[in-house]
């Protein structure tokens, strides 16, 4: 639905191979029959383990007590979530919105007009932090930044300078931005080749700046690529696990963010019950965000 | 002129820092399994072949990459299938209230990824038979992935132009035979990005294969990584570098295969 | 619930068609047990792996084969951190899953005895469990470890002490003897300082910080504790912001805060104890209090992951010492603090008798003296303990000085809760909280855990 914002869409009638609403409906079914099992079913079991005080082990696991909406109370008024929660902001905040929207728009802009082995070359490198398996590119990572023996400390010159200890939150902003990128990248590449040249070059004859090109002709072309974007890359980060693998949400919970939290409270500490009412939290809040971004960029289409 | 020069100093400088940033973590991957006795630090490999050698010693290796290989094809087939379907109807028919279903599908679906979904997940699986099978977990995986999956699609068929298909309604083909030769070649390139997507998903997942399935001879990769620390939790280097090589060069090869094959570009079908 | 799960299956039926394998449907008579630990050939304790699928199962099978029984037996590997397994084990349990004969640490055995996923072995196996003949030869306190609310829930595996490791060729450099043995804290603290000055970068090495998770409990502030005289659980009480625990924060000060007799970057690294260990078998850390494992599997030099060649001639240790002499628990002069595995029955299991059988085969003399052939460990039984353990003198010395005086951990469901709490308290320590701030925030978070302020005592 992003994409339809730029198209002139009475050219064509909507449902062009004559589907028809039952053949729809068919095709849909899969899919929907799948997520309604495998996603619904559990989702909303893990909303309603929000409410009780169910435990791994232990009492609470034999006998969970329904307890309404003390782990909501406790978690709202637990230090710990909030500190989580303003480090998620951060870390979606700075690696997807600011990391990855801008370093994937700026190789996408970079290599616009380019073929050949550079862009290739580039393109792979991007795309390779992105399929490599998070349990190696992690430890990829722990021996990029290790305080005595890593190659970025060898590289610049800093023996022992903690990077995961006194800038845990950086280090992961940064890992996840490298990680990331690539999803952006290409969104925006094709972003890119969608937008006509002739309108930049008309743009580039008025003497438009480099600037004006972008916020004038190229920006309201990839509105809807930007939306999707932002949308899917902040939800995921905002779910991201990996930085535990990393830092395991330390040091003394400097860089433990949501997803972590819940991991840490979860597994490590047993409190499904507990745990499920934080993800109900950090599913609101995702919400909340998903409505932001829609306000904000449908508001002119 | 010196504006030009200028800006092609730049831009060789900005592409080169950016290759530098992508590539330097990569190193050690390169460097290490190929080191007789690694470190953190990266260093010129002595070229020894024995960490191979031990990997391939190691009882469930490759037995696991196999496992990974079989999990994350049979779930991207899956994905790419189903969600290719729905969104192609999402995309073409009117239906009430879909755009707020795909929303409230992808809030979800969060959820489900998260730590505490395991328990839920797991009891699913126990009531429906579906521990200790491949197939489970596949089934699980995919229900995880479709509602992204089937946003990401839905956003590539609706900018894919229609008159293909109006034409070839024209000439009396059935909807199943537009979809097939008309509408999945055009979209090619962006279904095989969602495949690759759901691949690289699977490939490093580890804790719903581990809690699901028991057999150890069933286990991906992801889980047998985990394995190569030692009881007091110290990563064996040598082990652990090379199986992590041995591990990323199956997603790697199927990116490339893919890309060659298939283009991998999202949007990237027809150009206006 | 049920009904949706019913119209679920129907929606996965093509699912469970497909899945179907594997479930052989094997004679009658043949007995199918599986046992599990978080062993795996080719990784984690891979040498106990081997032991059970090469030794174990063999001999009990053909043991078996000749009382007539048709037993087959399949063992189940596992490779991750302890967390990760036990949460599988949970799962399987309360689900009624799981395999017959399962190893567990001996600090889950009340949460998982409260949460009904274990049971009394007379329950599960019969009456004839008290009549094993291994009892007689198991240590009182180490049968302790298998006991919940005055039952038996399962064998105990072997334990373990804590010590006070030593570099010896740093000592020489820095005037210390090689024959070290402290009595009172500010005698290491005195050793620190001389390695100190005689350049060691990391004169002490006390284990601290949430990162190193219960090794923070256990080579930490737990044998501090205990040398402060201190219980973190008497009479009914849990121990609050009491003076013991003030004087083992103290201590953690006095190290790490600012006098570079540590280092506190390293409790806080997430792979802080690997590291610990690497820089032992460097030469960069002086003294180092950890568990005989570190001896057996850490610098050993045929296996260890930090391999010291010269091990035996430079690696000292001495028993822990109490805050000054006569002040730790039981008006001792040293202290430690010892755990263990236990090996237990499912109670789901479909034949427990069997399950108990083989359990109890892996606790034989035999089985045991079998499985430390390679890697000698503390077993339960002192008959094989006296037979094993003369050729190693770190297992010796612990076994014979360590273990008289050592203490375990309370068997509760809380523990790991309130021992996750004592490490948060280290951990706020060493980035530069005061120790009595940070005993009284762990009082605070004390209460929280076990039932109100009546609970604590302080």
């Amino acid at each position: 639905m992003a994409q339809a914002t730029s198209h002139p869409k009475a050219r064509y009638s909507a449902d062009a191979a004559g589907l028809g609403t039952p053949r729809a409906a068919a095709f849909i079914a899969p899919a929907m029959a799948l997520i309604a099992v495998f996603l619904v079913f559990p989702a909303l079991w893990v909303i309603y383990l929000g409410l009780t005080n169910y435990r791994l082990t232990g009492l609470a696991a034999a006998e969970p007590q329904f307890v309404g909406l003390d782990n909501f109370v406790k978690a709202v008024s637990d230090e710990g979530f909030w500190n989580s929660a303003w480090l998620t902001v951060q870390f979606v905040l700075g690696s997807a919105v600011i990391g990855q929207v801008v370093l994937g728009f700026t190789i996408a802009w970079l290599l616009r007009d380019r073929q050949g082995p550079l862009k290739r070359v580039v393109e792979g490198l991007v795309i390779l932090a992105w399929i490599l398996p998070g349990a190696v590119v992690s430890f990829l990572w722990i021996a990029l930044l290790d305080r005595d023996g890593g190659t970025l400390n060898a590289l610049l010159g800093i023996p022992g300078f903690a990077w995961l200890l006194d800038h845990p939150m950086l280090s992961i902003i940064i890992f996840n931005t490298w990680r990331g990128t690539a999803f952006s990248m290409m969104l925006y590449g094709a972003a890119l080749g969608n937008v006509p040249p002739s309108h930049l070059e008309s743009a580039r004859l008025a003497g438009a700046s480099g600037w004006q090109q972008l916020r004038d002709v190229v920006f309201p072309h990839i509105r809807g690529h930007i939306l999707t974007n932002l949308l899917l890359i902040s939800l995921w980060t905002f779910n991201d696990f990996t930085p535990f693998l990393l830092t395991a949400g330390g040091p003394d919970h400097k860089s433990e963010v949501l997803a972590v939290h819940v991991y840490n409270v979860a597994l490590r500490g047993g409190e499904l019950g507990f745990g499920a009412a934080v993800s109900t939290i950090i599913l609101l809040i995702n919400l909340v965000v998903a409505v932001f971004y829609l306000r904000l960029l449908r508001r002119k289409s | 002129m010196t504006r030009h020069i200028v800006g092609r100093i730049g831009f060789y400088t900005l592409i080169a820092l950016l290759m530098a940033f992508f590539t330097v973590p990569l190193l050690w991957l390169a460097a290490a399994p190929f080191t007789s006795d690694p470190t953190y630090e990266v260093s010129l490999p002595d070229f020894t072949f024995t960490n191979f050698q031990a990997i391939l010693e190691h009882p469930y290796a490759l037995g696991s990459l196999y496992n990974s290989l079989l999990l994350a094809v049979g779930t991207a087939v899956l994905v790419v299938l189903l969600a290719a379907l729905a969104a192609y109807a999402l995309s073409r028919v009117r239906m009430p209230g879909r755009d707020a279903l795909l929303y409230a599908l992808l809030l979800l679906s969060s959820i489900i990824t998260g730590t505490a979904a395991m328990v839920p997940l797991f009891q699913l699986a126990v009531e429906l038979n579906l521990i200790d099978s491949q197939l489970g977990l596949i089934l699980i995986l995919t229900g995880g992935l479709l509602p992204a999956a089937i946003f990401m699609l839905k956003d590539f068929m609706d900018s894919t132009p229609k008159s293909y298909e109006e034409s070839a309604r024209v000439f009396g083909a059935s909807p199943l035979q537009i979809v097939g030769h008309v509408v999945v070649p055009l979209v090619r390139p962006g279904l095989a990005t969602i495949g690759v997507w759901a691949i690289a998903n699977v490939w490093g997942n580890f804790l719903m294969p581990y809690l699901l399935l028991s057999d150890i001879e069933k286990q991906p990769g992801a889980v047998i990584m985990f394995t190569l620390y030692t009881e007091g939790g110290q990563a064996n280097l040598p082990l652990l570098s090379t199986f992590g090589l041995l591990y990323s060069v199956p997603v790697v090869l199927m990116y490339l295969f893919v890309s060659k094959k298939y283009g991998f570009r999202f949007h990237g079908g027809i150009k206006r | 619930m049920k009904r949706s799960i019913g119209a679920v299956a129907v929606i996965a039926a093509t699912g469970m068609a497909l899945t179907a394998c594997g479930q052989s449907s094997s004679d009658a008579d043949t007995i199918e047990l599986t046992i599990t630990q978080n062993a795996i050939a080719g990784g984690k304790n891979a040498a106990a792996a081997d032991h059970i699928a090469k030794w174990v199962i063999p001999k009990f099978e053909a043991a078996q084969k000749a009382k007539g029984k048709d037993v087959k037996v399949k063992f189940v590997p596992s490779g991750v951190d302890d967390e990760q397994y036990k949460t599988k084990l949970a799962l399987d349990l309360k689900s009624k899953k799981g395999a017959d004969v399962i190893d567990i640490d001996g600090i889950w055995a009340g949460e998982f005895a409260e949460a009904g996923y274990i049971k009394p072995l007379s329950e599960v196996a019969g009456a004839e469990t008290d009549s094993w003949e291994g009892w007689s030869q198991i240590p009182e306190a180490v049968q302790g470890l298998t006991t919940y609310n005055d039952k038996k829930y399962a064998l105990p595996i072997g334990t373990d002490g804590r010590v006070l490791y030593f570099n010896k060729t740093l000592f020489q450099k820095a005037g210390l003897p090689a024959d070290w043995q402290p009595k009172s804290w500010q005698e290491v603290i005195d050793a620190g300082n001389k390695l100190k000055t005689a350049g060691v970068p990391t004169p002490i090495q006390i284990n601290a910080g949430t990162a190193m998770g219960e090794a923070t409990s256990m080579q930490g502030v737990l044998p501090l504790l205990a040398g402060a005289g201190g219980e973190i659980f008497k009479d009914g009480k849990w121990s609050g912001a009491s003076q013991p625990l003030k004087d083992a924060l103290g201590l953690y000060q006095q190290i790490y805060g600012g006098s570079g007799l540590g280092d506190p970057k390293l409790q806080q690294e997430a792979k802080g104890r690997d590291k610990s260990f690497a820089e032992f078998a460097d030469g960069k850390i002086g003294i180092l209090m950890e568990g005989d494992y570190f001896w057996r599997g850490v610098v050993n030099p045929t296996d260890g992951v930090a391999k010291m060649a010269d091990r035996d001639q430079v690696v000292g240790f001495a028993m822990i010492p109490a805050i000054q002499p006569g002040k730790g628990i039981r008006g001792q002069d040293f202290v430690s603090m010892s755990g263990g595995a236990l090996r237990t029955i499912n109670p789901n299991s479909k034949h427990p008798k069997e399950a108990f059988e083989l359990a109890a085969f892996t606790l034989s003399p035999e089985a045991l003296k079998e499985e430390t052939k390679q890697n000698v460990r503390i077993t339960p039984r002192t008959d094989v303990n006296k037979e094993i353990l003369t050729g190693d003198p770190l297992l010796m010395f612990i076994s014979e000085k360590v273990l008289p005086l050592t203490a375990y951990r309370p068997p509760l469901a809380v523990y790991p809760q309130v021992s996750a709490a004592l490490q948060e308290a280290t951990a706020q320590v060493v980035s530069g909280k005061a120790p009595d701030q940070a005993a009284a925030d762990y009082q605070a978070k004390l209460e929280g855990l076990v039932g109100g302020a009546g609970n604590v005592a302080s």
